[in-house]
């Protein structure tokens, strides 16, 4: 047994145990409840950094479970380099969001089920990423499905909370049987559960497409992304540590800890590049027409996520994991700030928003921050990722990698053409929050609530800077933001990423054409009419836009409406049929007691006839028949 | 003699009494059918008692085939069923007439056999 | 065909015959003696047939004591004398299974004896009968005769209601009251009854009258009171008894003269448990317990 094992093991065994404390609102609950949560996270994230700074090897651990068959199932950790830098962004956005999540839900009388879910939901990613077997990713795969459903559906007053957990359960759990099956066709192929004699096999396209299954329902690819912008009825921590930084990248992460499985298959690489094409342009145009500033975040993690996938199709893993820890910090900032509006201003809603530079500044530096590496800007963090995704769809696009070149290309444009969407919907949201007159009330006073407890109030005092509790995560997310892109030169970490050395040349060029070209349209529409929203330059397209192409309505017409009708045709033959067979049972047998009881009471005359009848029958019959030759 | 006539007699008789057992609406002309029964199956045994036994020759004699001459093992049979016979009609007429004191009427097919009948011809009365 | 199988045939016709006419008269005394006819010419088939006790004791028992008691039924049940129109149900089963039985039975017994001839027995006199009875069959015998103490013993209970009978918790213990008369009589017959029972109470009370007098007890006034009240005596409720048996008409009908309702009843002695609650009673000014 390694020290590997603490890494997933102590924040899951401390939110298990916090998990049995009381929930409660006075200080006493939740300091227990704080306690665990950050300490949990912050010894899983010592323990990783130790092994990063001090392992010579690989984690390599494994023991043997249980043998099915000739099926060997084994438990255990391998965790390279690569890896464990996951688990570094796993763990130190899980430390930020819980620290943040004191403030955040101050009021909060369920705070203590909460960071002890938050807590189980870091173990069971780091067990997805620190497992050496398939059988561990797949309970921290679904551990983290349950424990999202239980966060998104947290906040109970929310009308829309139980059942955006619901749905975003439901559509992964569609994605999750592929990705059983697939798991399962691998694992018994390969007799072994045990990924690196696994990846010692041979590819099984089915088994690789059935597994792209749950990475596009986990990780929100197209079609099974509706789950995600629905998610955000969940608190906005939650949406920084699941929707941004972990769970969507578990999916992804799956498949760069399969990819020489991946590597051998260009059918799945085909599938996953067309997925991931139509995901990154759904994403970028969906985003251009939210109206709530959390689904502006949701859905451009959609389209982010796509950027991850297509780097996977095209070949590089490498890109992908880098845009991964990139995206990691700064979407996370990026929620993190969000909740900060949001908990200043006391709405979700864009439309209510405005003029907030002056009042929040370190909100909006933040943003901008976030923003700039989202839309690609350099020297942030986002540009040199994206560059490294483009680099490979391009260098797909020459043919001799592992995917079709047609793939390749296919990537390749969308990625440039969402980079110019991306940069649009961004400025559009800087611009639209905090610039520009503030939107907060009407010329009478504010019209409209909102279900937030702590930031109800019909009179909207002057918005501020969140407290110190919710700044400091935000202010220290900021400097991977910026920073992390500057450590591709290092070679340590390039090496353990395996990616090219970063190069200067001619092929960045069109990206950032691109990128001014967005941005610049946001701001001459603002500029040319201001104080008005410039994603109303969508015309008549924004509402197809604004509910993601309807995909939403279609999956329920298709899938939702007939299997609910089929629950109520099982239902109703449980009932008329099954129920009423075992009824009819004691029915018919009360029935002919009830029969027999009056056939005792039937008047003399025709008992007697009865009898009578009877004995001639039965004289008959032995007449007839009972004779012995 | 031919020993069919007496058992076609007494079939005839048994089918005339059970013919008035089911027609019969009065109690007591049910009894005179039973007594009907009861005397043909009374002429059986008593034919039954010639004829039988003397047509079983060269069989093993069994505990009921006496050595003694003349066991009359019908006649004695039938004699039995008139005892009987008598103490049913005395008994069965007790019962007719204590249930004519309680309806005043000897009819069948209104002789109640449940409360519920009961109750309901009460209602009906 | 000898002697015996004509006097076979004879006497079988006749007890067909008459038993043909027992279950579909619709006089109820003549079916009554039809039978009688049907009886006695099966005790004549036993004596063709040798067995000469039991013919004999056929006529004596069936005859003599079962037919006898069916007429006293009769008698006793009301049964209309002339013909009835209602004596009969639907034939349709009664006629499927009587002929079903009939031609079941006639079948079997042609097919199985067909036209054979046997020897005719040697008569059953009573010293042969009697030897196989008590020799052979002697514990039947003995365990008739419990069974005919039995038949006895239930039918004298079955027939007197206070023997064995619960004592009624509703009942009222009324002091026997006039006789009851009759139910369902026509009109002369209650006149004529009336007409007895008067004379009958006037007889008492000229008796009661003249041993009053002698004792010297005698109250002029006292008897001015209406006849259908005397003091019951012992002999009189006996004889109420006694017609109770027959005609149990005290709860139901009309009696005879005017129920004294105006009467004291002397104290009602309500044995019910649930007490006061009895809306059928009427409201007693004077009640114990």
């Amino acid at each position: 047994m390694t020290a590997a094992v603490l890494i997933p093991g102590v924040p899951l065994l401390l939110g298990l145990v916090g998990l049995l404390l009381n929930p409660g609102d006075d200080a006493e609950r939740r300091r227990p409840a704080a306690t665990l949560g950050i300490a949990g996270t912050a010894i899983s994230l010592l323990v990783t950094l130790g092994y990063l700074l001090f392992a010579t090897k690989p984690i390599e651990w494994s023991a043997h479970w249980v043998s099915i068959g000739d099926v060997d199932l084994t438990l255990g950790f391998s965790a390279g380099y690569a890896a464990l830098y996951v688990a570094v962004a796993v763990t130190t956005v899980a430390l930020f969001v819980q620290i943040y999540s004191v403030a955040y839900l101050h009021d909060d009388p369920r705070y203590a089920p909460y960071a002890a879910q938050v807590s189980l939901f870091t173990g069971a990613m780091l067990l997805v990423v620190t497992s050496g077997d398939l059988v561990g990713v797949l309970v921290g795969w679904e551990v983290m499905g349950a424990c999202s459903y239980l966060l998104i559906g947290h906040d109970r007053r929310l009308p829309e909370a139980p059942a955006a957990a619901v749905k975003a359960f439901l559509v992964t759990r569609v994605g999750d049987i592929g990705f059983l099956l697939g798991v399962a066709i691998l694992i018994v192929d390969a007799h072994t559960s045990r990924i690196a004699d696994i990846l010692a096999g041979s590819p099984h396209p089915a088994a690789l497409i059935l597994i792209l299954a749950g990475v596009a329902g986990k990780s929100a690819q197209f079609p099974l992304h509706t789950w995600l912008p629905d998610a955000m009825a969940g608190p906005t921590p939650i949406s920084a540590l699941i929707h941004a930084a972990t769970m969507v990248a578990a999916g992804v992460y799956v498949v760069f800890r399969l990819y020489p499985l991946y590597d051998r298959s260009p059918a799945a690489l085909a599938v996953l590049g067309v997925l991931a094409s139509i995901t990154i342009l759904l994403g970028a145009l969906c985003a251009m027409a939210q109206d709530d500033l959390k689904r502006v975040l949701a859905w451009s993690t959609v389209s982010q996520i796509g950027y991850l996938t297509g780097a996977l199709a095209v070949g590089s893993p490498a890109a992908a994991l880098f845009h991964l820890l990139t995206h990691a910090a700064f979407k996370a900032l990026l929620f993190l700030a969000a909740g900060a509006v949001i908990h200043a201003v006391g709405t979700n809603y864009l439309s209510r928003m405005g003029g907030l530079r002056e009042h929040l500044p370190i909100t909006f530096w933040s943003f901008v921050a976030g923003l700039g590496a989202l839309a690609g800007l350099p020297p942030l963090a986002g540009f040199w990722s994206k560059e490294n995704v483009l680099a490979a769809a391009a260098h797909a696009t020459e043919g001799g990698g592992p995917a079709p070149v047609w793939v390749g290309w296919l990537v390749w444009i969308v990625a440039l053409f969402a980079v110019g969407i991306t940069a649009w919907y961004a400025t559009r949201l800087l611009l639209w929050a905090f610039l520009g007159v503030s939107r907060a009330h009407g010329p009478d006073g504010p019209d409209w609530e909102v279900g937030f407890d702590d930031a109800r109030y019909t009179q909207p005092a002057t918005p501020h800077d969140p407290p110190a509790a919710m700044r400091w995560p935000i202010l220290l997310l900021a400097i991977p933001t910026v920073l992390l892109g500057l450590a591709a030169f290092a070679p340590g970490f390039r090496t353990a990423l395996e990616l090219d050395r970063p190069h200067l040349d001619v092929a960045i060029v069109l990206p950032l054409v691109l990128l001014a070209l967005g941005a610049g349209a946001a701001w001459w529409l603002w500029r040319e009419v201001p104080g008005v929203d410039p994603a109303a330059a969508l015309g008549r397209a924004r509402p197809l836009l604004a509910a993601g192409f309807r995909i939403d309505d279609l999956q329920d017409r298709l899938v939702v409406r007939p299997i609910r009708a089929l629950a109520g045709a099982v239902t109703t033959i449980d009932d008329k049929v099954v129920d009423a067979t075992v009824e009819g049972t004691g029915r018919t047998t009360s029935t002919v007691g009830a029969a027999l009881a009056y056939a005792h009471r039937i008047p003399l005359p025709a008992v007697a006839a009865a009898v009578l009848g009877g004995a001639l029958v039965l004289g008959a019959l032995a007449a007839l028949f009972g004779a012995t030759p | 003699m031919h020993a069919v006539i007496p058992y076609v007699i007494a079939a005839l008789l048994f089918a005339l009494g059970g013919y008035g057992v089911l027609r019969r609406r009065n109690a007591i002309l049910v009894l005179m059918a039973v007594e009907l029964m009861l005397n043909a199956v009374n002429l059986i045994l008593v034919a039954a008692d010639s004829t039988i036994k003397s047509a079983l020759t060269g069989v093993q004699p069994e505990a009921w085939a006496y050595p003694v001459p003349e066991p009359r093992a019908g006649a004695i049979f039938a004699l039995f069923v008139i005892v009987l016979a008598a103490a049913e009609v005395g008994v069965g007429l007790a019962i007719v007439l204590q249930y004519y004191r309680l309806r005043r009427d000897v009819v069948l097919d209104e002789v109640m056999l449940d409360e519920h009948d009961q109750e309901n011809a009460r209602v009906t009365e | 065909m000898t002697v015996a199988d004509a006097l076979m045939l004879a006497l079988g016709a006749v007890a067909v015959g008459s038993a043909a006419h027992v279950v579909t008269s619709t006089h109820l005394v003549r079916a009554g003696f039809s039978l009688v006819v049907s009886l006695g010419a099966i005790a004549g088939l036993y004596l063709v047939l040798g067995a000469e006790l039991v013919a004999w004791v056929q006529i004596l028992v069936y005859v003599g004591a079962v037919v006898v008691l069916l007429l006293f039924a009769v008698m006793l049940t009301r049964a209309p004398i002339g013909p009835a129109k209602d004596l009969d149900r639907p034939a349709a089963p009664a006629v499927l299974i009587g002929g079903g039985i009939g031609l079941g039975l006639t079948v079997l017994l042609i097919d199985a004896f067909r036209w054979t001839e046997y020897e005719l027995p040697p008569p059953g006199t009573g010293r042969r009968v009697g030897e196989q009875i008590f020799g052979a069959w002697v514990l039947p015998f003995e365990v008739l005769s419990i069974l005919l103490l039995a038949a006895l013993v239930g039918a004298i209970v079955l027939s007197r209601p206070d023997i064995g009978a619960r004592p009624d918790p509703n009942a009222v213990a009324v002091p026997p009251g006039p006789p009851p008369g009759p139910v369902g009589e026509s009109d002369e017959v209650v006149a004529r009854l009336a007409r007895i029972a008067a004379r009958q109470a006037a007889a008492q009370q000229r008796v009661r009258e003249q041993s009053a007098v002698v004792e010297g007890e005698l109250v002029e006034g006292d008897l001015v009171e209406d006849a259908p009240v005397p003091e019951p005596t012992r002999e009189d409720q006996l004889k109420d008894q006694a017609r109770d048996v027959v005609f149990r008409a005290r709860e139901a009908g009309p009696t005879l003269g005017a129920r004294p309702e105006t009467e004291e009843r002397g104290p009602r002695i309500v044995e019910s448990t649930v007490g006061r609650d009895q809306p059928a009673l009427p409201p007693a000014p004077a009640e114990d317990s």
